[in-house]
């Protein structure tokens, strides 16, 4: 009835199943029941997704490494992951799954000897395993997973719908300005204020001093204080005064020289121009500061706009223009830095009133039409948050997956 | 009379720092090949920047200037062995002319003859081509930050809390955040006068950003003062010695 082959063959077996379970002085390990690997959805072709059901096992000091290969039948030795496994929960799976992206090849690539080589797209193999201390307990399950690229990030419809409908609106309302050239716009007494900074400029016979931003010319900021530039400089030529214009970036030195330049000849003074008047005055902050700065103290110019995206120079320069008695008006999106220009500058243009303030000085149908759009963007914005709020307060919770930001 | 008085508080001074410093170098104190003459520059410059808190003055405009050169300097090196060397003249020049195992990548020269139109505004027959690397720059740019700003600016700050929380001053912050954002946005209305109703609210909504523009003011201006006891632990402490 009780053969001993048998006997014996039973207790190594159960020897060797339970040896990882008791592993690393009695610790137990027991390693996640399934594992899987599958293409990132909605990515640019690199991205591997990993996802696995939590361990019992699961401690602080407990990781989990999934090791990564080319070939299924290679040896597992690359590391692609190694967490903590009491971290990187699967969102709202309530701590029961794990959820990890990867770039496999790159992980590879980094790993391997000849890692500038260009391979072709394949599939790679991941096996998942529990450690703790020295001891470690793979899964059975060996996972693989083929990265494909995407046309269109899924994620980001929400985001796509909203720029669409904000073109179609800016398209509307520019056609709408066309033709009621009249569009209202608030007063903005900042703005107001130009012509008499200019006049005064002129009277005193001094120049008027631009400064830009620290931002190059991909930052909104500076391509609205570029657009206000161009309205200065166009009153400047009028009044035949001597505009400065002060750059830390070359590129956008070169755009203000081309924006000032067109401002001349449209008002009648190419003459006028003087390109050397638009200067590069250092490539670093503080430097750039230091230089503004020395300016200000030594040309007294009679008006000084800081119109841009400011860091912490904002004060200094505004500091210093007020001591030299300047006229000075300031437009920035820098929210930091706006309590620096409120208190030592005679106008602020605060956030938006800088984009603003290109349509309210030159009243083209081309800004009117987008300021107006971008009015009916905040009421839609307005609207969402307040019937997204009560929709919430009454439990209703469909609205924040609508605006959720993928 | 005033300009003289200048003369002499500057020469005093520059007297009076280099008497300071031969004192301390010939006491031992400070070691002029070692560290020493880093710290002997560094308080110099750091002295003729806060000079300009007296008024303008000719060792502010040595300083001034010697600090928009050397960051001029450091700025092309930066150039150079940060982009134009490893992006240009290594990925395209050094393989045609040298075994390197990888092939040139003919594809930055797209970038590189954008960026050497700009160079073109020294002539002017040719200076229209600029032009192009400008539109370049300025289409890319707003094409890569509208996409990011909708993201980051409308759609992660669009989070729908309830009003009715579990704790009572939860439940008043989430009120406050609403009414501020609400108030705040009308403010920034345009196209509607700020009168009645509307201009009730976006008063409401300056109340909020004043609020908000002081904290931030009192907080940046801590950090300010922190930047000034660093300069001045290196005055009295690196410098000096006065203090361990």
């Amino acid at each position: 009835m009780y053969n001993l082959p048998n006997i014996l063959i039973s207790t190594v077996f159960v020897f060797f199943c339970a040896f990882p379970v008791f592993a690393a002085g009695g610790k137990t390990l027991i390693p996640p029941t399934d594992f899987e690997a599958y293409d990132t959805p909605s990515d640019n072709g690199k991205g591997v997704s990993l996802r696995w059901p939590a361990s019992p096992s699961e401690s602080i000091d407990t990781e989990y490494v999934v090791f990564v290969s080319r070939n299924i039948d290679a040896p597992f030795v690359t590391e692609a992951l190694r967490i903590n496994s009491q971290t990187m929960y699967e969102d709202n799976s309530d701590f029961k799954y794990h959820y990890a992206e990867i770039d496999p090849e790159n992980i590879l690539r980094k790993s391997s000897a000849q890692n500038n080589q260009i391979r072709k797209k394949e599939k790679y193999y991941f096996k998942l395993a529990i450690t703790s201390g020295s001891s470690i307990v793979e899964t059975g399950k060996l996972a693989s997973a083929l990265p494909k690229s995407d046309w269109f990030d899924w994620k980001k419809l929400n985001n796509f719908v909203l720029m669409i409908s904000f073109v179609a609106l800016v398209l509307f309302f520019i056609n709408h300005a066309r033709k009621s050239p009249n569009l209202f716009i608030r007063k903005i007494s900042g703005l107001d204020a130009i012509d008499e900074a200019l006049g005064r400029a002129t009277e005193m016979g001094k120049p008027a001093l631009f400064v830009h931003g620290l931002n190059g010319m991909g930052s909104i900021s500076t391509i609205a204080a570029v657009n206000i530039l161009g309205k200065i400089a166009f009153r400047i030529a009028e009044y035949d005064t001597t505009l400065k214009v002060a750059n830390i970036d070359p590129i956008v030195m070169s755009v203000s020289q081309e924006v000032v330049k067109e401002s001349y000849m449209e008002a009648g003074r190419p003459d006028a121009y003087v390109e050397d008047n638009i200067f590069l005055a250092a490539s670093e902050q503080f430097p750039y500061v230091a230089a503004v700065s020395g300016i200000m103290v030594r040309e007294k110019p009679a008006t000084n706009f800081f119109m841009g995206y400011f860091y912490a120079e904002s004060l200094i320069l505004a500091e210093t223009g007020a001591n030299t008695g300047a006229i000075q008006i300031a437009a920035t999106d820098s929210y930091t830095q706006l309590p620096f220009f409120i208190t030592t500058c005679d106008y602020t243009l605060i956030g938006e009133e800088l984009y603003a303030a290109s349509a309210y000085l030159s009243r083209e149908p081309l800004l009117l039409g987008s300021l107006r759009a971008q009015d009916i963007g905040k009421g839609i914005l307005i609207v969402a948050l307040v019937v997204g709020t009560i929709l919430t307060t009454l439990g209703v919770g469909f609205v924040s997956y609508l605006f959720m930001a993928g | 009379m005033k300009k003289s008085r200048d003369v002499y508080i500057l020469f005093s001074t520059l007297i009076l720092f280099f008497l300071v410093n031969i004192f301390y170098l010939s006491m031992g104190w400070l070691d002029f090949w070692g560290k020493g003459l880093g710290i002997v520059t560094g308080a110099a410059f750091t002295l003729a920047m806060y000079s300009f808190l007296y008024k303008d003055n000719p060792v502010f405009k040595i300083a001034e200037n010697l600090f928009v050169g050397v960051a001029m300097g450091y700025w092309i090196i930066i150039t150079w062995f940060n982009i134009l060397k490893p992006d240009v003249f290594e990925t395209i020049l050094v393989p045609i002319f040298k075994e390197t195992g990888t092939p040139p990548q003919f594809t930055i020269l797209i970038p590189t003859l954008l960026g050497m139109f700009m160079l073109l505004r020294f002539s002017k027959k040719l200076a229209w081509m600029s032009r192009w690397s400008f539109a370049f720059i300025v289409g890319l740019g707003s094409g890569i930050t509208i996409p990011n700003f909708i993201h980051a600016f409308i759609l992660k700050q669009l989070t729908f809390d309830s009003l009715i929380a579990p704790s009572i001053p939860v439940s008043i912050n989430n009120f406050l955040v609403l009414l501020g954002v609400v108030s705040v946005l009308i403010y920034f209305f345009f196209s509607v006068e700020h009168k009645g109703v509307v201009g009730g609210i976006s008063i409401i909504g300056v109340w909020f950003l004043m609020i908000a523009f002081g904290a931030s003011f009192g907080y940046t201006v801590m950090a300010r003062m922190s930047l000034l006891i660093g300069r001045i632990q290196f005055l009295i402490r690196d410098w000096l010695g006065l203090i361990q």
